[in-house]
């Protein structure tokens, strides 16, 4: 199938700092494509280069058949860009915004009446058409933001964590419209820190310090998990997590929602178990579970560190929260 | 029943209007205990903001009163702020000072004694885990490690009570959980917690939680207790056709809730609905190939979808 997105060692330098190191990625047109990664691994970087609104230092960017360095203009008209920051005039009506990126993107009237009915249905705005942006709520404001990035109907949209803050219904109804996008043949790369929003992708690239440290089909990123996973339930978690973390044949120990999860590593579930008594915490239920992308993102961040870390060999920048003297404590 | 010295919030019949008419916050009552991790979750343009900003003295409350600690945000408001921290969804930070700069910066801002910054800061740090970045210029902080340092800013003057308005939106899961690692260890210290969030995994983590809806709190309970409020059992439907078994469980009045959440159709049934295998056949008829129907804890997304979808239905009703 022919491509979308195909970067080779692509690569940007802000001045010593190697924003995105030789990144190699190709998308295939009609995916939904989850770029995944920490806070300042180079996911934006990597967006606004193929964007054409900033140029790599070296490597090569195609973006549909295009050149996206050479040829930023021909990349820019078919595709569509959209960020957690909604780029909507706040003072602006609903039509009005509609109105002024059809004008960017040099619609014709009649083209521009056909999108303006087609975005409102979808985004739910009929009728509310001239109510100004900044009294929508965060969830209408989200699909207008959409409507306007896909206004001039492009071929590809970036998603740059289009739904930050958003409540869990509202990303629920926003991901509804980008399987209708995708399924009229439009390719989506997206950026998301909710990992079940990854695992809805048909494949996921996983980027850490501006290289790619994984890719693949959810199924096949969580395939790298080949150690077995156990969801804990106890009744004193933090005391839990501190007897495990000094354990280090334990690989990682975390909170899920109100439940742990632990990558045994080279230990074994009867070891928890025992450890756990012995730190006299209270285990009301064990099982071992079928790793989630999240426990895969987890557990990539915390082997690219230790890898980062025995490569530089400075200290962990992983959060030591110190056992605090207690006063008081509300813990029974 | 706790007693008022042990309570850390006392509101009562608070409301905020904005212009003549919308009611953002509409007759709120309830009281947070001293020592509680306490969440507030709901839909977008809940309120949620609005009751954090006038109960931490941000805005003036339109009617009603709330005393933090026994003192009225009304009439005292000083002496509430000398209790309480407030970290808002835009929090700001000197992009061009240090660490350490921003934090003896925000001290002498909150009147912290001289002597005591340098000490108070190294502790806070410590305890966020940005020691070793102590000297690096804000700007140049990654945005996990830039909330961390939000929170050790409210947290100079010591306060007793902590308002959190989504403080891990746009954080990754590590650095969301580090944050978090955090909030325990002020917890354990018996500082009060009342944060704002829109991710469910981090509401199960509160003592008590709230549902906010339409500008009034809908209910508010343990994690335990809200879940417990979903009459039914929650299914995990996995299919590769999770948008046509959606569009295939919906309509069933016995299907209280159908969502798709990643890999997998999510699915409350009544508990006087059919079983696993009779929806796995259902679904199977209508050429819906399922790998697995199986039934999963009661979580608190599952829960928030529930409540939503109530509270709308009841607002619909209503109107």
């Amino acid at each position: 199938m022919e491509s979308a997105i195909q970067l080779k060692a692509l690569t940007k330098r802000f001045g010593s700092f190697t924003a995105v190191d030789a990144v190699d990625l190709d998308v295939r047109r009609g995916e939904i494509f989850g770029f995944l990664g920490p806070n300042g691994s180079g996911k934006t970087t990597t967006i606004r280069m193929l964007c054409g609104v900033i140029a790599p230092t070296s490597g090569q960017a195609t973006v549909l058949g295009h050149d996206a360095i050479k040829d930023p203009e021909a990349v820019r008209r078919r595709i569509g860009y959209m960020s957690q920051k909604f780029s909507l005039f706040e003072d602006l009506t609903v039509d009005e915004n509609l109105r002024f990126y059809a004008g960017v993107y040099d619609l014709t009237d009649e083209k521009f009446a056909a999108r303006r009915e087609y975005i409102l249905r979808m985004a739910d705005l009929v009728g509310r058409e001239g109510e100004l942006t900044a009294n929508l709520s965060v969830g209408w404001k989200q699909r207008l933001a959409l409507g306007c990035a896909t206004i001039h109907e492009p071929e590809l949209i970036f998603l740059d964590e289009p739904t930050s803050g958003v409540d869990p219904t509202a990303r629920r109804h926003f991901w509804e419209l980008l399987y209708e996008l995708a399924d009229s043949g439009v390719t989506l790369f997206v950026t998301t820190h909710y990992m079940d929003e990854a695992a809805h992708c048909s494949r996921l690239a996983f980027i850490y310090n501006g290289r790619l440290a994984a890719c693949g089909t959810p199924g096949e990123i969580r395939a790298l998990m080949t150690e077995t996973v156990l969801e804990v339930d106890v009744d004193d978690a933090e005391a839990a997590l501190l007897a495990l973390e000094r354990v280090s044949e334990i690989r990682e120990a975390y909170m899920s929602g109100a439940v742990l999860h632990v990558n045994v590593g080279a230990s074994s579930p009867a070891s928890v178990v025992e450890l756990l008594a012995a730190a006299g915490v209270t285990v009301r239920g064990i099982e071992v579970v079928d790793p989630t992308i999240e426990d895969v993102f987890v557990h990539l961040v915390t082997q690219q560190r230790a890898a980062g870390e025995t490569l530089a060999a400075t200290a962990p920048e992983a959060v030591a929260v110190p056992n605090p003297p207690v006063s008081g404590s509300p813990d029974a | 029943m706790t007693d008022a010295l042990d309570m850390a919030i006392d509101a009562k019949g608070l409301a905020h209007r904005f212009g003549s008419s919308v009611l953002a916050v509409d007759d709120v009552s309830f009281a947070v205990g001293a020592g509680e991790i306490f969440g507030l979750v709901g839909p977008d343009g809940a309120g949620k903001s609005t009751l954090i900003r006038m109960l931490s003295t941000v805005l003036r409350p339109s009617e009603g009163d709330a005393d933090i600690f026994g003192a009225s945000v009304l009439h005292k408001p000083a002496a509430v702020k000398r209790r309480i921290g407030y970290m808002s969804q835009r929090f700001s930070l000197y992009p061009d000072l240090t660490v350490t700069e921003n934090l003896s910066f925000f001290a002498s801002l909150r009147g912290v004694p001289r002597r005591e910054i340098r000490p108070r800061s190294a502790r806070l740090l410590e305890f966020a885990g940005l020691t070793e970045f102590a000297n690096r210029q804000a700007q140049f902080l990654s945005g996990g490690m830039k909330q961390k340092l939000a929170l050790a800013v409210t947290l100079i003057h010591e306060p007793d009570l902590l308002f959190l308005d989504e403080p891990t939106t746009g954080v990754d899961p590590v650095s969301r959980r580090e944050f978090w690692r955090i909030i325990a260890g002020l917890h354990r210290r018996g500082i009060t917690v009342f944060v704002a969030t829109p991710y469910m995994d981090e509401a199960e983590r509160c003592t008590h939680v709230a549902f906010m809806d339409g500008g009034r709190i809908l209910f508010r309970d343990t994690p335990t207790g809200l879940k417990a409020r979903v009459p039914g059992r929650l299914l995990e439907v996995c299919t590769k056709d999770q948008r046509k078994a959606r569009a295939l469980l919906g309509p069933y009045p016995w299907a209280l809730s159908v969502t798709v959440l990643g890999e997998v159709v999510r699915l409350i049934v009544a508990l006087d609905g059919p079983s696993e295998l009779e929806i796995q056949a259902l679904l199977s008829s209508a050429g819906v190939v399922t790998q697995c129907v199986r039934p999963v804890r009661v979580d608190m997304e599952a829960t928030f979808a529930f409540l939503a979808e109530e509270a709308r239905l009841d607002r619909e009703v209503a109107s």
